[in-house]
């Protein structure tokens, strides 16, 4: 008889409960050592609802340092990238002990969670390595959390805002008109709400009303209702990730005819959403339709080699590893606060934009050009990538980069 | 009238979780197993479906998918579940979370971390509005689909030798082994049922929400939640608490907390644990207690 093993319903339930929590562990990839190399390391989100990017983020770095080692390396010395899943905040944040003092890396590289990069970060400043956030937008990071080894190549979510919002000023969708938010329930999207806030109110927009969307959350159909009943001018995503995707495929499902716009946004969530999916004006930090030699070049070679085009993600990773090596190159150093002190002395970056980039001085911040892109129409949709039409550079080519950055009293950073 | 509405929607909802729930349930009634890999298969029925969807269009994805992830699941049961049955219900869980993360990187290994793109048919678009009230026509599609694989598999359970048998295998497996039928081929049969729902859910909610290879960690908890809220094993406690859940989701969203629909559930499923521990409509079935 099978009966009277003394195993209850109430086992077996928290049994399923328990292992339902335990989430899923990251997998670590170290590659094997090179005695003269210069170790790099490179974490990143590869799992969870930013594991998506975190894929973009680890092929792009992955193409760069093989360009570098075939060029010859850096000083002579081939670069060895030590990549690992940065799962959360707390793993994160041993992770990088780990490769700061077991692994001995010159520098820290990636990530894309604000929670996380701050754990990094206060790593990269206790050990005084070198930090370049690849995905990390929160203006926390940049003001309050600001650190003297840590640079960010990810703009910071008022870059984003302010550019988008020059989008909407220009369709007039911002002037006493009504915007109904969705925001992401974390770290990230509640910082990109303040600082979304700041920007209506001081451009005469009203609130019709803000909603915190958990990240777990992927039926929008009740609160697709709510918009529908409060019939705003404008629904604005402050979503992240996975979310997006969500939200963009039940919001044409639904019908409805409110613009949409974003203020935080990656190409992958809209390659994801699918034709007639994508709706609206997203800013981005670059796209892959951008129009230069550099930029054309990479999308060609990532193409070659990973059988899809680049998205903004990889382009954070590819160039942060890039001027990672510029900077040893120029410094004819891999020293971390050789390589701070040359960033703040103003070195300029290609990024392959139109204009050069630069660390600004006061918080860290890379000032550079960003786009907006929007959605095309069905019609016109030729193939499953290209399925925006992007924007001029902001700022224009006779304004200062810094316009679009936080100004004055908005930058709390105090090195 | 927008309170009516949520409501409605909840409704609605509830459906997504049923079609899940229903095949948990089934699969734990007649072989003691919880599958936490569930989930996995409601994903690996999404990527096969866009996947075969390319040749095939929405109808026929929608039709092969299912049976195909039926047939993976016969497979596992027959090579994993069946050396499981009697052993220690912790060591299926360790084997079914195993199976889930394997199917997740699995997936991310072969189609890639970032989610593929799949949309509603043409012909399925658009909306039904009734007064103030919007559905979606594809999810009332979806609710359609939903009532048809309950009747059916109630009709099949309750009216059918089939039925009979693995109802009897449900409440005393023993004796019907002593009554000279053989249980394996009725639990290949559940495996295949019960997993294939999970595929068909994959399929019916692929064009909504995202596909990623972690879709099925997603659904998997909140399903888990209707089944444990109705009762482990209770087709009609699946039901009923797939509509429950989807209501106090609806309800908690209408009285303006989105953030928290979905704690709701989690604090609906506490309440009912603590009050009738067996889940609501949860039969006493002698060899779990």
């Amino acid at each position: 008889m099978s009966e009277g093993k003394g195993i209850s319903r109430r086992t077996v339930v928290k049994g399923a409960a328990a292992g339902a929590a335990v989430g899923l562990a990251g997998f670590p990839f170290i590659g094997r050592a090179q005695a003269d190399a210069i170790r790099i390391g490179h974490l990143t989100p590869r799992t969870g609802f930013l594991g998506p990017l975190g894929e973009y983020a680890v092929q792009a770095a992955d193409l760069a340092v093989a360009e570098i080692n075939a060029a010859g390396g850096v000083n002579g010395r081939k670069i060895e990238l030590l990549k690992e899943d940065s799962v959360n905040p707390q793993t994160a944040s041993t992770k990088a002990e780990r490769m700061v003092e077991r692994d001995k890396v010159a520098c820290i590289v990636g990530e894309i969670s604000s929670a996380a990069g701050l754990t990094i970060s206060q790593v990269a400043e206790r050990t005084k390595t070198l930090f370049i956030n690849t995905g990390c937008n929160s203006d926390e990071l940049r003001g309050k959390g600001c650190k003297r080894y840590m640079f960010h190549i990810e703009s910071q979510n008022s870059m984003y805002v302010k550019t988008c919002g020059r989008a909407l000023l220009a369709q007039g969708l911002v002037k006493g008109k009504r915007w109904y938010s969705l925001t992401a329930d974390y770290a990230f999207g509640h910082d990109l709400l303040r600082v979304a806030k700041r920007f209506m109110a001081s451009n005469g927009g009203d609130f019709a009303a803000d909603k915190l969307v958990p990240t777990d959350v992927t039926d929008f159909s009740p609160l697709l209702l709510e918009i529908r009943s409060s019939k705003p001018d404008l629904v604005i995503s402050n979503l992240a990730g996975n979310q997006i995707t969500n939200f963009l495929k039940q919001y044409s499902e639904f019908g409805l005819p409110f613009p949409v716009a974003g203020f935080g946004f990656d190409t992958a969530v809209a390659w994801g959403a699918g034709k007639g999916n994508f709706h609206g004006t997203w800013p981005l930090v670059w796209h892959h339709l951008l129009d230069t030699p550099a930029s054309k070049k990479f999308v060609a070679d990532f193409t070659a080699r990973y059988n899809r085009p680049p998205e903004n993600q990889a382009w954070g990773d590819y160039n942060a590893i890039k001027l990672v090596a510029q900077a040893m190159a120029e410094t004819k150093s891999t020293d971390s606060t050789r390589l701070v002190e040359h960033f703040e002395k103003g070195a300029k970056f290609p990024l392959m934009k139109t204009r050069e980039g630069y660390f600004r001085k006061a918080d860290h911040q890379m000032m550079h050009e960003m786009y907006t892109v929007q959605a095309l129409p069905v019609a016109q949709i030729r193939n499953q990538w290209d399925i925006f039409t992007p924007s001029a550079a902001v700022p224009g080519p006779n304004e200062s980069l810094e316009v679009i950055a936080t100004q004055g009293d908005e930058i709390e950073c105090r090195m | 009238m927008l309170i009516l509405q949520h409501l409605l929607n909840g409704l609605l909802a509830g459906s997504y979780y049923l079609l899940i729930a229903l095949g948990l349930s089934l699969i734990f009634a007649l072989g003691g197993i919880v599958n936490l890999a569930h989930g996995a298969f409601y994903a690996i029925g999404a990527y096969v479906a866009v996947t075969i969807g390319q040749h095939f269009g929405f109808t026929g994805a929608a039709l092969l998918s299912p049976v195909l992830v039926g047939l993976l699941g016969l497979v596992i049961e027959r090579f994993l579940f069946r050396r499981f049955y009697k052993a220690d219900p912790a060591l299926s869980l360790l084997l079914t979370f195993g199976l889930a993360m394997v199917a997740e990187q699995a997936l991310r290994m072969i189609f890639g971390a970032p989610p593929l793109s799949w949309s509603i048919p043409q012909e399925l678009r658009g909306q039904v509005i009734v007064g103030d009230f919007i559905y979606p026509r594809y999810r009332v599609l979806i609710l359609v689909v939903a009532i048809a694989c309950v009747a059916g598999l109630w009709y099949l359970l309750q009216r059918t030798p089939f039925g009979r048998v693995v109802r009897a295998g449900v409440q005393n497996p023993d004796m019907v082994g002593a009554l000279g039928i053989p249980l394996e081929p009725y639990m290949a049969a559940v495996a295949f049922l019960g997993i294939g729902l999970a595929g068909l859910a994959g399929v019916m909610l692929a064009p909504i929400f995202t596909i990623h290879p972690a879709m099925g960690a997603e659904i998997i908890t909140s399903a888990f939640v209707v089944v444990v809220i109705g009762g482990l094993g209770s087709f009609w406690g699946a039901v009923i608490a797939a509509l429950i859940v989807g209501v106090t989701k609806g309800a908690v969203t209408a009285a303006g907390f989105p953030q928290y629909s979905e704690a709701a559930i989690y604090l609906l499923m506490l309440l009912v644990l603590l009050v009738r521990p067996r889940g609501l409509f949860g039969e006493r079935i002698r060899r779990f207690e």
